[in-house]
């Protein structure tokens, strides 16, 4: 394993870090939102940083599916939050709480 | 003509099914065709019952046994039980009484019932099914149709008796026939099962009476006597002896014809049939057949001095009947099957008319069932006054007609009967003035002297209608020529009850069994025959027939010469005629050891475990289940970001415990 390529794992992991501390903090559901994103940046940076290593293209193609399915998500999310909004006002993620027992 | 044995049952089960199922559409039509199908089931019975019976005549003594099958019922394995009929010279003896009685008892109930408001037909579908249950547990070949029968007349009396059902008491009447009964079952059926089991496990896999008895030897003499105990005590139940007497005074709530016919002429000698048709088992067991004379005899003492004092005129014919029963058992206990069952046959005729007669009595008083209201309806009801007379002369044994002749069998075969007689006989002959006395006294206040009901009541006092008195006298005419069957050898008769059916009673039952099934017999039969003597025979019947006109004359004095007199000695010793009046206490003895006990075990059952312990464990279970859930469900909050943590938390768990443990 050469060094850049732990220079990049390393920025992949950050990038986990900090969507992660994003969505666990942040109110704001597009932040949330926004944050989810990043953490599927980082997972698939790690993919391609583990894709070149071992000179496959099936990190390669996780990647192109995991693209495609944050694309989808990305799509019914918003179109959710704007409802949302419609609905009530806000899109604070604290205000939505009636899912449960 | 054998053959068409199962028409029998079958006529009264066809009633049952029009007038049970159609009987409404039927009554709003037409309400006389309920009675006219009623009545025409149990009179076509009753004809096929006489062909049979005179067909069974002809044949020579010996052969008068044949087993008809008509279908397999319970097939198990080896064990197999069918629908089947036994014509035997007892079964047939029983059931020309039975449907012939039973006839009557149908038309006479067409007069009483036909004014009753309403379910004309349910009454008479269920009379019919008595007839069918009935017909079944006398001519029933094998052990377990008995029992049908022996409990479908239970249901019926049942049925019967909480008919007005409206009225509570009634029902309290109904509901108390059917547990005591159900108390004697019970054990009968505790006895049935330990038999069949025994002659089972002995390579008899039957409940055919030919067969249990041909077996019989299989059995140990213990075991034997267990058996005839338990089976007595259902006898006592349904044929209302001690101690299972009490619930037969209390049936009289239900309608005149129907204690005429299931409460004194035909289910209560039930009990009676089934000892007799079992002698072989109890002849093998001096102890239970004791046992059966003792009761039966003490039966009769006890029920005879509660008669003395009950003023409902329905009472003194149940008490009387308890007591009348109880020297049928009497007579079976020592050995003497043909009296008992002789008894049994004139017993159903004057007990029947007794009670008929009481019903037209009831009828034309509007009701009133308490003797101290009636008094001189001899010249407003003259037939049912005759027949009625004709009826207690032969209940008390006047020389003559028939009860004479039955009893006088029974208190020969006590007296003669060796050990025991001593103070079974002298009992026998208390009761026999006591019957006499009673009976009397019913006569006396009823149809003698002024009439104390009221003015409106006495103005609707009317003879009978037709169909009811019609009855009434037939059933006289028996009751006087009745007898004629029985005169034993000493007066110059030749005692033909005896003779017909001593092929079924005693050394008979092996000869007949023998020449039926080919298999070895029972030897040795335990009551010995008697040495017969005439003179000793003629001086007890003098000594009879003199205290019966001791027992009239006695009541005669009090009831009619000087009226004064039962007030005097009520007034004298208070606490016998409470005692009496009371009946012994023995209701109340019963409510204090048996039911009181029995209820409160049954509150600490329901109230202790049922509510504590067994709905306790259930709810408990779900409210453990409930706190569980308040706890947990803390966890599901709704807000996402919650459960982001915890999955994160997660992660790490997983990741850790993959670095670190593994």
């Amino acid at each position: 394993m050469t060094d850049y390529q732990s220079i990049y794992l390393a920025l992949s992991a950050i990038l986990f870090a900090i969507g992660v501390l994003g969505v666990i903090v942040r109110k704001d559901a597009i932040v949330v939102f926004l944050c989810i994103e990043i953490m599927l940046g980082a997972v698939n940076l790690a993919f391609v940083t583990f894709a070149r290593a071992n000179q496959s293209a099936e990190g390669l193609f996780m990647v192109m599916c995991i693209m495609a399915v944050a694309g989808a998500e990305a799509a019914v999310g918003l179109a959710i939050f704007v409802l949302l909004y419609r609905k009530t006002g806000t899109i604070n993620i604290d205000k939505f709480n009636l899912l449960k027992y | 003509m054998f053959d068409l044995v199962w028409l029998i049952p079958s006529f009264p089960l066809a009633g049952v099914l029009i007038n049970g199922l159609l009987g409404r559409t039927i009554e709003e039509r037409n309400k006389s065709l309920v009675h006219w199908i009623a009545c025409g089931a149990v009179g076509l019975s009753f004809l096929v019952t006489l062909g049979i019976f005179l067909q069974l005549l002809e044949l020579p003594a010996e052969k008068r046994l044949y087993d008809f099958t008509w279908f397999t019922w319970i097939s198990a394995g080896e064990f197999s039980a069918s629908i089947g009929y036994l014509i035997d010279p007892l079964s047939m003896f029983y059931c020309m009484f039975v449907t012939g009685v039973g006839f009557l008892i149908h038309v006479y109930s067409i007069g009483y019932m036909w004014h009753d408001e309403e379910g004309y037909y349910r009454y008479f579908a269920y009379l019919n099914l008595f007839m069918f249950s009935m017909i079944n547990l006398v001519l029933a070949d094998n052990f377990l149709l008995m029992f049908l029968g022996w409990e479908g007349v239970g249901v019926c009396s049942y049925l019967l008796i909480a008919y007005w059902f409206s009225d509570l008491a009634n029902a309290v009447a109904g509901k108390k026939a059917f547990i005591t009964n159900r108390v004697g079952d019970f054990f009968f059926a505790i006895g049935l099962l330990l038999m069949v089991t025994y002659l089972g496990e002995h390579g008899v896999w039957s409940l055919k009476f030919t067969d249990v008895f041909a077996n019989a030897s299989l059995m140990s003499p213990n075991l034997i006597t267990l058996i005839c105990l338990l089976f007595f005590l259902g006898c006592t139940a349904k044929s209302a002896q001690i101690p299972l007497y009490i619930w037969l005074p209390d049936a009289m709530a239900g309608p005149t014809p129907v204690s005429a016919l299931i409460h004194a002429a035909t289910m209560v000698t039930a009990g009676i049939y089934f000892v007799a048709r079992c002698n072989i088992l109890y002849s093998m067991s001096p102890l239970a057949m004791g046992v059966v004379a003792v009761v039966g005899a003490l039966t009769a003492l006890l029920a005879a001095t509660i008669a003395l004092t009950q003023n409902d005129i329905k009472r003194v014919l149940a008490y009387s009947t308890v007591s009348q029963l109880g020297y049928m058992f009497l007579g079976l206990g020592v050995g003497a099957f043909a009296a008992g069952i002789f008894h049994v046959l004139t017993h159903s005729f004057f007990k029947a008319l007794l009670f008929m007669c009481s019903g037209c009595v009831i009828h034309a008083m509007s009701g009133e069932q308490d003797m101290r209201n009636m008094g001189g309806l001899r010249q407003k009801m003259p037939i049912t006054f005759y027949t009625m007379l004709i009826g207690t002369l032969a209940i008390a044994g006047f020389p003559g007609f028939s009860g004479f002749f039955s009893k006088d069998e029974i208190l020969w075969k006590v007296f003669s009967s060796g050990p025991g007689a001593s103070f079974l006989w002298p009992i026998a002959i208390l009761t026999a003035a006591l019957t006499a006395f009673y009976m009397f006294r019913l006569i006396f206040m009823t149809f003698f002297n002024e009439c104390r009901a009221s003015e409106e009541v006495q103005h609707h006092i009317h003879e009978a209608p037709r169909s009811m008195t019609a009855p009434l006298v037939i059933l006289a005419f028996l009751s006087i020529f009745g007898g004629v069957i029985g005169i034993p050898a000493s007066l110059g008769g030749n005692n033909l009850v005896e003779h017909f059916l001593d092929p079924v009673m005693g050394l008979g039952a092996g000869k007949l069994l023998q020449s039926a099934s080919g298999t070895s017999m029972v030897q040795g039969s335990a009551h010995a025959v008697a040495l017969h003597s005439v003179e000793l025979e003629h001086t007890l019947m003098i000594i009879t027939t003199g205290i019966v006109f001791l027992g009239i004359l006695v009541a005669y004095t009090m009831y009619m010469r000087n009226r004064s007199l039962p007030d005097t000695f009520a007034a004298k010793s208070p606490s016998t005629y409470r005692m009496l009046l009371n009946k012994w206490y023995v209701d109340e003895l019963y409510e204090k050891t048996v039911i009181n006990p029995l209820h409160s075990i049954s509150v600490f059952f329901w109230k202790g475990i049922d509510v504590v312990v067994i709905d306790g464990l259930v709810n408990g279970t779900a409210a453990f289940f409930m706190k569980c859930g308040v706890v947990s469900r803390a966890a599901q909050s709704g807000y996402v970001q919650r459960y982001a943590v915890s999955f994160l938390v997660g992660v790490f768990a997983l990741i850790a415990y993959y670095m670190y443990v593994r």
